[in-house]
């Protein structure tokens, strides 16, 4: 009886994304695409795109630092989050990225840092969701 | 790629090859074996140090072999991606669809492959790393090298200019739809890509393949290669563009226009690529 827990508990968790739209469609196209010979390949993808994010978070937090603030290598990099979490279906991040390169784009750099301070938090919650729920 | 030169001229004179007639192209296996390499074997090498095709050996055998390899090998794809989780991706949507991939991260190292990285010499009459590739499918943004900047490169190079090239990008810009497919690119799809993209285009390539290879077999079968005295005159060759791989930069199939469309763009032109062929450019 455990495993049909386990297999309720994961289901109702995945929905929970979609319902949340915290993942898209494509987080479901990404599921199609596994196989008896890449049973893991959501997952794996998913631990690039962590640790991908984790990177360019943490170095867009550093360029906002500096001063001068350089805001092409702030853009650049959100570019890539942007394409990055778009290709795994992180709607809810995407959003805030999207959101966060308008505002910079406006040159307004004040608003980019809550920006991304917003995009701080919708990736840690994010990733807080998505990582048990591969554990599980 | 064999070369079959035809003609009266000494072949062994190799200081000037331009006095061989080149009168065929034939697309064969890169790992077949050959019969019969002395001919033209110095021949060959001379022509791709003075930096013409890639030519791999000929053989006299021609007439004999199966050319439709592609029936039974899988198509290679060169894939270029400077995003990891990107490159995953696509490597598994390729996968699926029976290719053979090849991921690099950079336009640059993209080229190294291919051996057209100009600060890398390659002294090898063949000048491919590895295996022969059928279609390069490239991210347009990329730091250093863009996407648009290595399709240039592929399609400036005599060598691998037939080798389909397909565009991905995140960004729905007509303008950079335009300017790619000008400059030769085969297909340009929006990202996120999806399996049925991939599917379309490898269908293409192999068909385009298939059908390369049928036509040079039929040419050749009907002219009798493995004897090149008897020559008559083939016309239609020597008017044809001398690769069999070649889908016309101007003529861009209509199955390709769905692919630069973005489902959720209000803005966006439903076949960009049939505004290429009517408008002229802006």
């Amino acid at each position: 009886m455990e495993s049909k827990h386990v297999h309720q508990q994961i289901a109702a968790m995945r929905q929970s994304f979609f319902d949340e739209e915290v993942l898209d469609e494509k987080f479901s196209q990404l599921e199609q695409l596994e196989g008896k010979d890449n049973p893991n390949f959501v997952e794996e993808v998913f631990t690039m795109y962590f640790r991908d994010s984790t990177a360019f978070l943490e170095t867009i937090e550093q360029a906002m630092k500096t001063i001068p603030i350089d805001s092409i290598k702030v853009d650049n990099i959100l570019h890539q989050l942007k394409g990055s979490s778009a290709s795994v279906g992180a709607n809810k991040v995407l959003k805030e990225v999207n959101k966060t390169r308008q505002v910079l784009g406006k040159g307004n750099l004040e608003g980019t840092k809550a920006g991304i301070l917003e995009l701080r938090k919708e990736y840690d919650s994010f990733k807080a969701k998505l990582e048990p729920y591969f554990q599980v | 790629v064999v070369i079959y030169a035809a003609g009266s001229g000494d072949v062994s004179d190799l200081t000037a090859p331009s006095s061989i007639d080149l009168r065929s192209v034939s697309l064969l296996d890169s790992d077949h074996s050959l019969a019969q390499v002395s001919l033209f074997d110095s021949v060959v090498s001379e022509m791709a140090r003075n930096g013409g095709v890639a030519w791999m050996r000929t053989t006299e055998k021609i007439g004999g072999y199966d050319l439709s390899t592609s029936d039974t090998e899988e198509v290679h794809v060169l894939a270029v991606d400077d995003s990891l989780v990107d490159r995953k991706v696509i490597e598994r949507l390729l996968r699926i669809s029976s290719c053979k991939v090849t991921a690099v991260d950079s336009g640059r190292r993209a080229l190294q492959y291919l051996g057209l990285d100009e600060e890398i010499q390659k002294k090898e009459t063949n000048g491919f790393d590895g295996l022969k590739v059928d279609l390069i499918i490239t991210d347009y943004c990329m730091p250093g090298m863009t996407g648009y900047e290595l399709l240039k490169k592929v399609k400036e190079s005599s060598a691998f200019r037939e080798i389909p090239v397909v565009i991905m990008s995140s960004e729905n810009v007509i303008a950079r739809i335009d300017r790619c497919l000008e400059e030769g690119a085969e297909d340009f799809i929006v990202k996120p890509v999806k399996l049925s993209d991939v599917k379309r285009i490898i269908d293409y390539t192999t068909t385009e393949l298939r059908e390369g290879e049928q036509r040079e077999g039929a040419r050749a079968k009907r002219r009798g290669i493995n004897k090149r005295k008897q020559r008559e005159g083939d016309d239609d060759l020597s008017s044809s563009p001398p690769s069999t791989l070649s889908s016309s930069t101007s003529s861009s199939p209509s199955s390709s226009i769905q692919s630069a469309t973005a489902p959720s763009s209000p803005s966006t032109l439903d076949s960009p690529t049939r505004r290429l062929k009517m408008t002229s450019s802006e």
